[in-house]
């Protein structure tokens, strides 16, 4: 951090980390989010982690009750919400112990002191209050009495008092704007659109947050508070995101683009429950949604709305895709367009519901049985999931192919400022229904053959039911080449097998070269960092920070896992060394080995979040090192 | 739903051309030929036409109708006809399926395709038997059935498919079989002309595996003594001169009773389009089994929101009041800023 002291002025900082920590009924997601959003309409460029178990109101004032939101704001831009808070805001005694670990010495601590009582304190563990026994001295410990004072003007709202110590998560937000001088206006706003309906707690809330605003500025409590100027982001129109809802919106636009209805079977699971919210509000698009009786409902329902002409689309989770899997090989078999959006959590098994992990890239590429290849595309940020699902719309409308797109909970949840694309800039969509036969039989007949493929795709044509002539039928059974007739035929089977994967393989001629970040050219450095989704941030600022200590990395981004870009063997090829740092065992890493008999170096992480900038600095730094090259290179600054 | 334009087609315009693979002798030929009779008969249009099916023997229907079909996998075909159904207002839409796909594996698909009402005409070929995997128990077999799968007696209790229809809220239950090609005919005109999913139980011979299954019911000798034809409005009465009837006894429990004994005005006046389905689901437990006087026919027949309908309503409703979907304002919708260069 830069610190830049001025009279009378908030102290400048370039950027600052805050987390929000609480109990799972004390808002904390609410302020994180709040506090995000006012940070960006202030120009700051953000980047932010929620963090929340899958209880959803796990047993009050424990560890395993806790929630919180980090949040990095800062005046260049960001890739991660950063690898350690400067603030800690501790709403209990539980808040504080699970996160403190996370807090480097020297950060401040803001607790809510109301909170750390006797039981409390036994709640979350402690024998003895940390607030009194010294073990904090390495920390700046504010201790506000934030339930108390909120209580205070509550009840001058006319709330009950069980109610008034609800609105203590907009005190807390209140003196985060005020330590940050973050713009009151905002807040005010929305506190007045989205309480409307509630007047009591509307008057309840914005009392708490002027109360917490003003207490910073009056009580001197705190000796200054700071300023983070607003970044000088490219210029455009921005909003601020979520994966989940960009994903949706990608979905939408894409359906748009190739003036066909969307139709959304989906069955309700963590992370990915809130696409189906989102697309169940637009009805107004033509969006249907359809919330199935279990998983293999929602895919065969999506089915279905494919082979009569629509887009069919289904979303889920890990959990969900096991479900799925027959219904996907069908898929592959039928050759119609399908979306598999799968947010990924941590598995086996039900796992960690609301936590990240990439650990299905083996799943969507193998887990079906028989030879059902089908592409990927992983989004890489918040915003990318929306550019991810038009390309994966892009894909199975113009092969008639199934389509895996993979996020997970840490693009789901996350959120960042996203400069709009115009409607003009986004691809063209052609659904090119079939609308004639298209073989003549030997005795003259015209007939509608499903399995006569385009030469140059391969995809079959689509013809939904209703177009006179085009009658046909379809199913699980191997297919003749061409007439689509039930065939048990070994030569047959062999040729439809290669020609589906012909057909998948050949999507490589379509999609874009991965670009390769080198500041140097391509093959200057020695080390490339090879990644796909959402380790995009923090592999993108891992190599900020070594090329800041004046070493060469090269970073590789991919977004088309199946199949690869074409030019990937020859990316790989010019480096000394790939590293490839993956929220999983290792399954990105045994793709491209298999491939390409590239021996790869795997950097692994199976905690439930996501990379820091620091795992992946350190482990290009050692493998530098072991390269000789580390020796001498001078300490960088911190680069996010 | 009935086209009204006149189209003739005979039933040769409804036989694709491959070749039914069926056993010789099994009672899917029937079925086939009722409904594509029946297609030809009411001027239905074959591309407005789909048949969607799973696995099994009843599975391979949609290849030999010449509309458009799909052959879904196990148990699904409710879930898949469902979404197209559902998008697709304007087609005729038939599920085809057996036993085993639609009551073990596909089960929870029927069930919800029925209460939400989808618009949906559902045959469900009953043969007590797992044919295609070549004559395992199925769940409606009767209890103490030995088949392979069961060499010492099955020792589970089967469902009976109407009851679980009627439990399931579904609007439209009825129950033929294949030796009456005219009962089937009628039975499906009237489901398919129901808006809305209708489910017919067909008892079905598969005369490899469980052949007779239904023979004490159904077989042309017994048939008048055996079944109890459903006919909306009247009293329920079968038997030679219909001197059997249906009638509550004191105790409250429907059953079977000599007409001569109780007088007619006693007998149950069948009302398929009662809204309570609980005399529907009465007779539907008359019988314990294909051995003891059944009725068929329609069970229940009332009108309820169709699923797609009741979708498509609530699209065009919020276009009404937010006018067409403009993606650059969707974009725009969680509040924006701008950065200028
Ligand atoms: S096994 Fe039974 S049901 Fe299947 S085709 Fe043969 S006779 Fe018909």
């Amino acid at each position: 951090m830069t610190v830049t002291a001025r009279e009378h002025q908030p102290i400048e900082l370039d950027r600052v980390v805050i987390r929000f920590a609480g109990d799972s009924g004390d808002g904390m997601q609410l302020t994180g989010t709040r506090f995000t959003v006012v940070s960006s309409l202030f120009g700051n460029d953000t980047a932010t982690l929620p963090d929340f178990p899958a209880e959803i109101r796990a047993p009050a004032g424990t560890l395993a009750g806790v929630s919180a939101f980090q949040v990095q704001i800062s005046d260049h831009d960001i890739l991660t919400p950063g690898d350690a808070p400067n603030v800690l805001v501790a709403m209990n005694p539980a808040a504080l112990r699970a996160d403190l670990p996370l807090v480097p010495p020297g950060a401040t601590v803001i607790v809510n002191v109301d909170a750390f009582d006797e039981r409390s304190l036994e709640k979350a563990g402690y024998a003895a209050n940390p607030l009194a026994d010294g073990s904090l001295s390495r920390y700046k410990v504010y201790e506000i009495p934030m339930t108390s004072l909120t209580m205070e003007v509550a009840k001058q709202a006319g709330v009950k008092p069980r109610d008034a110590e609800r609105s203590k998560n907009f005190f807390a937000l209140g003196l985060a704007s005020w330590l940050y001088s973050r713009p009151l206006e905002p807040t005010i706003e929305w506190i007045h659109k989205r309480f409307a309906g509630a007047p009591q707690v509307l008057d309840a809330n914005e009392r708490a947050f002027k109360a917490g605003y003003h207490f910073g500025e009056t009580s001197e409590v705190f000796e200054s508070n700071y300023q983070v100027p607003p970044a000088s982001l490219d210029p455009g129109t921005y909003t601020e995101t979520t994966g989940n809802t960009a994903l949706a919106w990608g979905l939408i636009a894409a359906a748009h683009q190739a003036r066909l209805g969307l139709f959304l079977g989906s069955y309700p699971i963590t992370p990915a429950s809130d696409i189906l919210h989102e697309l169940a509000k637009q009805k107004h698009f033509g969006v249907r949604t359809f919330q199935a009786e279990d998983e293999i409902a929602g895919v065969g329902a999506a089915i279905g709305a494919s082979f009569g002409g629509s887009l069919g689309v289904t979303t889920t989770s890990g959990p969900g895709v096991d479900l799925k899997s027959e219904s996907i090989g069908m898929a592959v078999s039928l050759e119609l367009p399908l979306v598999i959006v799968d947010v990924q959590r941590g598995g086996p098994s039900t796992g960690l519901p609301t936590k990240t992990e990439q650990s299905d890239l083996l799943h969507a590429m193998y887990g079906r049985h028989g030879e059902a290849p089908v592409p990927i595309v992983a989004a890489k940020t918040p915003s990318h999931c929306f550019a991810a699902a038009i390309e994966a719309v892009r894909l199975a409308v113009r092969y008639r192919t199934p389509v895996f797109l993979l996020s997970d909970g840490y693009l789901a949840n996350g959120s960042e400022p996203w400069r709009l694309p115009t409607v003009d800039s986004l691809p063209r969509i052609e659904a090119g229904f079939a609308t004639e036969t298209n073989h003549v039989d030997p005795d003259g007949q015209e007939a509608f053959w499903p399995y006569m493929r385009d030469p140059e795709t391969l995809a079959r044509p689509w013809a939904p039911p209703g177009t006179p002539g085009l009658e046909h039928r379809i199913g699980g059974l191997e297919k003749a080449d061409g007439s689509g007739a039930v065939s048990y035929d070994p030569a047959n089977h062999e040729r439809m097998v290669r020609l589906r994967a012909a057909k998948i393989a050949g999507i490589a001629a379509d999609i874009p070269p991965v670009e390769v970040d080198d500041p140097g050219g391509l093959g200057a450095a020695e080390v490339l960092v090879l990644g796909w989704g959402s380790t995009y941030g923090a592999i993108a600022a891992g190599a900020r920070r070594v090329r800041a200590r004046g070493l060469q990395v090269a970073h590789a981004h991919l977004v088309h896992l199946n199949p690869f870009p074409s030019n990937l063997g020859e990316v790989l090829s010019a480096y000394r060394e790939v590293i490839v740092p993956e929220v999983n065992l290792g399954q990105l890493w045994r793709m491209v080995r298999a491939e390409f008999l590239v021996d790869a170096h795997s950097l692994t992480k199976v905690q439930g979040v996501p990379f820091r900038a620091a795992e992946i600095e350190t482990a290009v730094l050692d493998l530098l090192d072991s390269l000789g090259r580390h020796a001498g290179a001078m300490e960088g600054p911190e680069a996010s | 739903m009935t086209d009204t334009a006149v189209v003739t087609t005979t039933r040769k315009d409804w036989v694709s051309d491959q070749e039914v693979r069926w056993c010789p002798g099994c009672g899917d030929y029937s079925i086939l030929a009722a409904v594509q009779m029946l297609l030809a008969e009411i001027g239905a249009k074959r591309e407005r036409t789909v048949f969607v099916s799973g696995i099994g023997c009843a599975a391979r229907f949609p290849y030999y109708m010449n509309t458009y079909g799909m052959h879904s996998i196990h148990g699904r075909a409710p879930a898949v006809a469902t979404g197209l159904a559902a998008t697709r207002p304007d087609l005729d839409v038939w599920v085809v399926s057996g036993d085993g796909d639609a009551l073990s594996i596909g089960g929870n698909h029927l069930i919800h395709a029925l209460r939400r009402n989808v618009n949906l005409t559902i045959l469900l070929f009953n043969n007590e038997i797992y044919g295609l995997t070549k004559g395992q128990y199925s769940p409606t077999s009767e209890q103490g059935k030995v088949t392979k799968s069961s060499p010492f007696g099955s020792i589970e209790t089967p469902f009976n498919p109407v009851s679980l229809a009627l439990g399931s809220e579904a609007t439209f239950v009825a129950r033929t079989h294949d030796m009456d090609r005219k009962h089937m005919m009628e039975t499906f005109r009237r489901a398919h002309e129901h808006r809305g999913s209708a489910l017919v139980e067909i008892y079905q011979n598969c005369n490899v595996f469980n052949d007779g299954a239904f023979e004490r019911i159904t077989s042309r000798d017994v048939r008048s003594e055996m079944l109890i034809p459903l006919e909306h409005g009247r009293p329920i009465r079968f038997g030679t001169d219909g001197s059997r009837g249906v009638a509550l006894g004191p105790d409250g429990r429907m059953k079977v009773v000599d007409v001569a004994e109780v007088g007619e005005e006693a007998l149950v006046v069948h009302d398929e389009k009662a809204d309570d389905p609980s005399l529907a689901f009465m007779l539907s437990r008359l019988a314990r089994g294909p051995y003891e006087p059944t009725p068929i026919g329609v069970f229940r027949a009332v009108e309820r929101t169709e699923y797609g309908d009741a979708m498509s309503a609530q699209l065009i409703a919020a276009q009404q009041s937010k006018g067409a979907g403009d993606i650059d304002a969707l974009l725009r919708s969680a509040g924006t800023w701008t950065v200028s260069g």
